[in-house]
């Protein structure tokens, strides 16, 4: 074991200023300063206590939508989902109509984003040279970032009478015999909503596609294109074949997204609580009922019928969103998502 | 105004892994020690444990007993109050990036809420000046950041910074092995200047450093303290065959 | 998670199946390209009709004056911009402290730990919930009682929805500062707390603002929390206790109304707000692409 080396133990100081055998003001000072750990718990406690507020709030949301629609739920129960009359002046309340399009709104706008969006990232992960892919990432991370309103102003504007002029016609006349294009031409309607809702989370769905297949390691591809596959047999195998899990999660996200829209929605839709066949006709969504009519709600009933459809709202958007976060948490390994 | 430090049956865990087992030694006051070894001995987290930062660690788990003079270091429960006592320089120099130099020396005490400025600047000096930075930096201490020195510079800088706390005990974990052996032979001068005054230990991969700078060494191997020992005798005479192999370059 | 490199099929070597795997992805490529082309120009084409109409929209009345009764000329959104001041100013104050403060726990105190990972996954989840909700639930909890409209129920509405946002900006912020900078405060004896106010936030705190920043810019933005809770006003009003008008509020107002000259204040409106997205992305991608951390090893 150790030997000892010979040295004799002095404790004295003989370097400090001041320089006498006591302690320096500064080794006073801190020998003096005392413990922290009450400080240093009390700190402890104050950022947990902060952290958990986000239990809090989703917690106080609930509690507030359950309780504001208890009188609705009483007295319609389950059936409320799939009434379709929707009369305040009789309080006579069904939901359907908005559950309709709210769905319907959606799906159209997963058709039109999806195929697109999956595109732009393929392009600007794989093929994309550098100095145009810093720009184009910083437009999609813009583009995202555009409140709902402004969008809405610009469809108000822009997009309805484009649509209603040159787009609307030219459907009527292909697609028309099916009725899912047919009736008078307003411009606003189901199609203009899934169109503007498409426009709105396309950025969504592309940046988190280009993270899930930034994700994928560059071994994989490598090891396809070592089998001689061309450029795109080396996408589809090597990176699409193992991002789809991570790629599925952006798809749900984006639906998560379209879902709760609100602003840009209510500006085009039409606001008319019907189920009708054509796409061209107005619609409702659930979330546009809400912005329209909570303000006006006259009687204690209707509110609470609203509240309710914000109910529903509310936990759909939370398993969806649930669901598409554990999804791209998979592929990407819980690493913090950017931009969403 | 250094004291001995006196380490009984120290055993470390890093989650399951056994990293030190039963180490016991004194460590003389007022004279440099080095420690020894190959990669993974266990020497750094020996070092961490004189100052409870190997705790800081989530899976850093210790027993046994560290005297720093008079103190059991483990018996209290906070940390906190030991390391003011036990100053510790990196390997790789770590001044604070937002601080100029003047607000990094003077971090030690002013975070702890000292607010005398004269005494500060009589610190601030005294301990760039005992770490051998002062010139080169008297003319902009309170503009330049921490950052904006060289390799040499900074770890200079954060042995001002460790000084400038007055400590009883300096622990260096490998503080040349970042730096250009011009900066690193500055830093054995000021070892050997300090010594007088601190108790310092000095974890090294580099034998002749030890030799330099140590009047005693400690050899680890595999988690355990080999041999413990007189510079010297460990580098002409060692009584462990282990000892031997490493020294003449063996293995490690 | 395994890799699943499946074998994919035979590549079979044979002149017309190379043929066609080089068409399949020369189309490919097109697909690719013609669908970024389909998507970016139009979205730029929406950018700048935006900035385009929004700036022969706007002038200086814009900015000093409140609306003028309908069928007037001129006119501004002055109460707009000072109401979503005001309603932004009590977001922040109660969505910053608390975000930040929450960001710091799970950086510095729950590394592993099963609750820093909850923490984490709910505020995602919460971020994407309509915000029409959290309006919702904000006038059951404020507005019903109160029995009136109101500035502070708008302010907390928007406050709520800042605090999962920042706390998931401050945590990446905080990961970022090198555990080489941490230990050096911890070896000086610095109280644990100190330690992560002084050194750690301070040091990663460019990016920790550009997150509240980030934030910021959101919630200006929404519409829909504010609708049955500041609910809007015509009229000057700096009081907390009050309906007051919003930004983006009186943009929906307008947008919908049938008055042309309530249409251009909609489009300066939109502009402005605009103009603080980018500004807020901008500096977000400078501060996050020069490095938070300058000098830190």
């Amino acid at each position: 074991m150790a030997g000892q080396a010979d040295v004799t133990q002095r404790t004295e100081s003989s370097s400090t200023p001041g320089a006498e055998p006591a302690l320096s003001p500064v080794r006073a000072y801190l020998l003096n300063c005392g413990s922290s750990s009450l400080a240093d718990r009390a700190f402890g406690i104050l950022m947990l206590l902060c952290a958990l507020s986000i239990f809090a709030i989703v917690l106080l949301i609930l509690i507030e939508l359950i309780s504001g629609s208890k009188l609705s739920i009483q007295k319609f129960g389950i059936p409320f989902f799939f009434g379709s009359a929707w009369d305040p002046i009789n309080g006579n309340f069904g939901a359907l109509p908005f559950i309709y399009g709210t769905v319907v709104s959606s799906i159209l706008a997963l058709i039109i984003a999806v195929p697109l969006a999956v595109g732009v990232a393929i392009f600007l992960t794989e093929m994309c040279p550098a100095w145009l892919r810093g720009f184009l990432a910083f437009f999609t991370e813009l583009l995202a970032a555009i409140p709902s309103v402004v969008y809405g102003l610009w469809a108000i504007f822009v997009l309805i009478p484009l649509l209603r002029q040159y787009v609307n016609p030219l459907l009527i006349k292909t697609l028309g015999w099916s009725g899912i294009f047919a009736g008078p031409n307003y411009g606003i309607g189901m199609f203009a909503a899934g169109v503007i809702l498409s426009i709105m989370i396309l950025p969504i769905i592309s940046s988190l596609t280009r993270e899930v297949m930034s994700a994928v390691p560059h071994a994989q591809r490598e090891a396809v294109l070592a089998l001689g596959a061309t450029r795109w047999e080396m996408i589809r195998m090597g990176v699409l074949r193992n991002a789809r899990i991570g790629i599925v999660g952006a798809v749900i996200l984006g639906l998560g997204r379209a879902l709760g829209e609100t602003m840009a929605v209510t500006m085009v839709i039409g606001n008319r609580p019907e189920i009708v066949r054509s796409l061209l006709a107005p619609a409702y969504s659930m979330a546009s009922v809400i912005a329209n009519e909570f303000s006006e709600a006259s009687d204690e009933l209707y509110l609470s019928a609203l509240i309710e459809i914000g109910l529903a709202l509310f936990i759909v958007t939370i398993i969806v969103n649930a669901l598409a976060r554990v999804l791209v948490w998979a592929v990407t390994r819980g690493a913090p998502v950017r931009g969403t | 105004m250094g004291v001995e430090i006196d380490v009984s049956d120290l055993n470390a865990w890093y989650g399951t892994n056994h990293t030190l087992q039963s180490i016991s030694l004194k460590i003389p006051a007022n004279h440099a020690t080095a420690l020894i070894g190959p990669s993974g001995c266990g020497k750094s987290t020996f070092v961490r444990c004189l100052n409870r930062m190997h705790e800081t660690n989530p899976i850093g788990r210790v027993t046994g007993t560290v005297r720093v003079g008079p103190t059991d270091i483990y018996a209290q429960a906070s940390p906190v109050e030991i390391r003011r006592r036990i100053g510790m320089v990196f390997q790789r120099p770590n001044p604070f990036p937002t601080m100029s130099i003047y607000d990094n020396v003077a971090s030690g005490l002013r975070l702890n809420g000292f607010r005398n400025r004269k005494i500060l600047d009589e610190v601030v000096e005294r301990s760039l000046q005992q770490a051998a930075l002062w010139d080169e930096v008297k003319s902009d201490l309170k503009k330049k950041s921490g950052a904006s020195l060289s390799g040499g510079q900074q770890q200079r800088l954060c042995i001002a910074r460790a000084l400038a706390v007055d400590p009883e005990v300096m622990l260096m974990d490998e503080p040349a092995s970042a730096l250009d052996p011009v900066s690193t032979a500055k830093i054995e001068d000021l070892i050997f200047q300090l010594k007088s005054q601190y108790t310092i230990v000095i974890v090294t991969h580099n034998m002749q450093q030890a030799a330099r700078v140590a009047e005693n060494t400690g050899f680890f191997l595999n988690g355990k303290l080999v041999e413990f020992d007189a510079t010297h005798k460990i580098f002409t005479n060692p009584t462990d065959k282990r000892t031997e192999d490493y020294i003449t370059g063996r293995f490690g | 998670m395994a890799s699943t490199t499946a074998m994919p099929p035979p590549l079979r070597a044979g002149a017309s199946n190379r043929f066609l795997r080089v068409v399949m992805n020369h189309l490919a490529t097109v697909a690719a390209v013609g669908s970024t082309i389909l998507v970016m120009a139009p979205l730029i084409a929406i950018f700048f009709y935006l900035l385009v109409k929004g700036a022969s929209s706007l002038n200086f009345a814009f900015f000093t004056q409140v609306p003028k009764p309908v069928g007037e000329m001129g006119g501004g959104m002055a109460n707009s911009i000072l109401g979503s001041g005001i309603l932004l100013a009590i977001a922040s104050l109660m969505g910053v402290p608390i975000g930040i403060a929450g960001g710091i726990y799970i950086a510095e105190y729950g590394r592993n730990k099963r609750l820093a990972n909850m923490v984490r996954f709910t505020a995602d989840v919460l971020n994407g919930v309509p915000s029409i909700v959290m309006g919702i639930a904000i006038y059951t909890l404020i507005v019903v009682p109160q029995k009136h409209f109101s500035a502070l129920a708008g302010g907390v509405a928007l406050g709520i929805m800042m605090i999962p946002t920042i706390t998931r900006t401050t945590e990446e912020m905080l990961l970022m500062v090198p555990l080489n900078v941490r230990e050096a405060a911890l070896g000086l004896g610095v109280p644990n707390w100190r330690a992560v106010l002084s050194i750690t936030l301070r040091t990663a705190s460019p990016g920790v603002i550009t997150g509240c920043m980030l934030a910021f810019a959101r919630v200006a933005g929404e519409t829909a929390p504010l609708l049955f809770t500041a609910f809007g006003n015509q009229f000057w009003s700096t009081s907390v206790n009050q309906p007051i008008a919003a930004l983006p509020l009186q943009i929906f107002v307008y947008a919908l109304s049938p008055y042309d000259e309530w249409h251009r204040l909609a489009w300066a409106g939109a502009l402005v707000l605009i103009v603080l997205i980018v500004v807020s992305v901008a500096l977000v991608r400078y501060v996050a692409g020069r490095g938070v951390l300058k000098g830190a090893s």
